[in-house]
């Protein structure tokens, strides 16, 4: 299933339940990961581990700040994996489960 | 930028688990004799992978998470597989954009891939004009890459590129190109001639002189992110400042070439027995080739700069493209041929006899070319072959650099402290966020359709 374009003007949903959209694969790499989107042919890099921890679990866990916590990412950080994880939906790499 | 993190392309630089961009050329046959031919095509070499080797390959890419593969040749679309091959292709994770003369881009074609997720087409083009086309490229070329183009326009395929190779008689043309693509719903695609295969012959007479270079570079600042380059310009940083893209030669690091016979090569420019790294058909295979080969290992490694390193635009430059100063006879720590401060006509002018292209597949006859109309011209295109040398004299295709001979690596830019251009700006800590390509494309082929950063 592929994500819809997000229509949210700014800001990133870290309580909203997320996943990476049907159409991403992603290649672990020393530095983090390569995401391709099969649909839209983009490549984003996931440039730390953490964050490709993060990604990885968004399907499984309730929310994305759940998932940040279960990847170990510290309180005071947060913001700037919410930042990450808004880009990444920005490009559809990853969408609000539940959407079409 | 934090002095202690590595930029991403610093990380490229030490290389990547897989190749970024993989150019796969599947046969040496092709219809055309273009005079700059990187590959020295014209007949089918015997060895070339059959269709069996070649989905084996492929199925090595799906695991080996290679997302896209930038096909060529040769013409790739005279192989009486390439249709199943492209099928199979997409239909195991691995997408595909190949190169085309244009020839088999029929109307029924052209619908069949409008329909396609994941395949991507580039129409090689030389001139926006049959006169300049035609010269470089062959009589009628240009009328055949044009009705591929409206085949493809006509059956609803948006944005495939037009891909185009600037030489001393087209960068004049560049606002004509814009046009045609903007035309036909397309992308223009512009990348760097390199004094490789039959290129080498012609090199001389076509490369963009030093004051096209300007203007190119100009230009290329002008349209920015609507033109894909390749990231072949990067010698031009040497300006005032980087283009877009990856100002780092990706040979090996990020980029490699699989020849129709199976090689493996640094980079799609780079064929020569110096630059091999192995064969798909060898016991590793094709993972076993980029993760273990020595050469490499080598490319991989921090780099000296040379002379370069003195210059105030080597951060920008990097000293430019290794295949360029191969084949000119330039050692690799020194100056581009190319160079934008002019080291490089130096340099040019003391040069020892370059290295030739190592493997020929060069019609035996020459199609009949017509000569450049422009008028004003240094000298004409040279219409025939005859600048290759001897059969004879020509090392064997799969013939393996000398064991104890390095190979000519030694000369690869340090990649220290440069960020790239594209990934996004540093703001505060921000370590893990998601940084778009610092590839708007890479050397071979583009990242094609892989959009510049925002």
């Amino acid at each position: 299933m592929a994500c819809a374009a997000s229509t949210k003007p700014v800001g990133f949903d870290l309580d909203a339940p997320w996943r990476l959209d049907a159409q991403v694969r992603v290649r672990p790499e020393a530095f983090g990961a390569l995401l391709y989107h099969f649909g839209t042919r983009q490549l984003s890099f996931l440039k730390s581990p953490a964050l490709l921890a993060v990604v990885r679990s968004l399907g499984t866990q309730p929310s994305a700040r759940a998932a940040c916590t279960a990847a170990g990412i510290q309180a005071g950080d947060l913001l700037k994996y919410a930042r990450a994880l808004e880009t990444l939906a920005a490009s559809r790499m990853i969408c609000q489960r539940g959407t079409a | 930028m934090s002095a202690g993190a590595l930029s991403l392309a610093d990380q490229f630089a030490y290389g990547l688990a897989s190749p970024i961009c993989l150019t796969w050329e599947l046969t040496y046959a092709c219809n055309l004799s273009c005079v700059h031919c990187l590959s020295s095509s014209g007949r089918r070499d015997p060895r070339e992978l059959t269709t069996g080797q070649c989905t084996a390959v492929i199925d090595e890419l799906q695991r080996m998470q290679v997302f896209y593969v930038n096909i060529g040749g040769g013409e790739p679309t005279v192989r009486p597989d390439f249709w199943d091959l492209v099928e199979y292709a997409t239909g195991h994770d691995v997408g595909v954009k190949f190169s085309t003369n244009g020839v088999k881009i029929t109307p029924g074609i052209a619908r069949r891939l409008a329909g396609r997720d994941y395949v991507d087409v580039q129409i090689s083009l030389d001139g926006a004009t049959a006169g300049v086309n035609d010269a470089v490229r062959g009589r009628g070329s240009y009328e055949t890459a044009l009705r591929a183009m409206r085949n493809l326009a006509d059956a609803g395929f948006a944005g495939f590129k037009i891909s185009v190779v600037m030489t001393r008689h087209n960068v004049g043309q560049l606002d004509a190109f814009k046009a045609l693509a903007d035309r036909f719903g397309a992308q223009l695609r512009i990348t760097r001639l390199r004094p490789s295969g039959r290129g080498a012959g012609v090199w001389d007479e076509l490369h963009p002189t030093a004051g096209q270079q300007r203007e190119l570079y100009d230009w290329l600042v002008a349209h920015g992110s609507d033109v894909l380059t390749g990231d072949s310009f990067f010698h031009l940083s040497g300006y005032d400042g980087a283009l877009p893209g990856l100002s780092l030669c990706g040979a090996g690091r990020v980029v490699c070439l699989i020849d129709p016979v199976g090689d493996v090569y640094a980079c799609p420019f780079a064929i020569h027995p110096s630059f091999l790294a192995g064969n798909v058909r060898d016991p590793g295979g094709f993972a076993g080739v980029w993760q273990r080969s020595e050469l490499f290992a080598r490319l991989r490694r921090p780099q000296a700069g040379g002379a370069c390193e003195s210059c105030s635009a080597y951060g920008s430059c990097r000293g430019g493209c290794m295949a360029a100063k191969f084949f000119t006879g330039l050692p690799l720590d020194g100056p581009d041929p190319e160079c934008v401060k002019g080291h490089g006509e130096r340099a040019l002018a003391a040069a020892t006899a370059a290295p030739r292209p190592s493997s020929d597949h060069s019609h035996r006859t020459a199609p009949h070319r017509p000569a450049p109309h422009r008028a004003g011209e240094r000298r004409p295109v040279p219409l025939t072959l005859s600048a290759r040398p001897p059969v004879g004299a020509r090392p064997p295709v799969t013939a393996r650099p000398p064991v104890g001979a390095q190979p000519p690596v030694t000369a690869q830019p340090p990649v220290t402290a440069r960020p790239p251009v594209t990934a996004r700006p540093p703001v505060g800590a921000q370590p893990p966020v998601t940084a778009r390509p610092p590839v708007t494309a890479c050397n071979a082929n583009p990242l094609a359709g892989f959009a510049p950063g925002r």
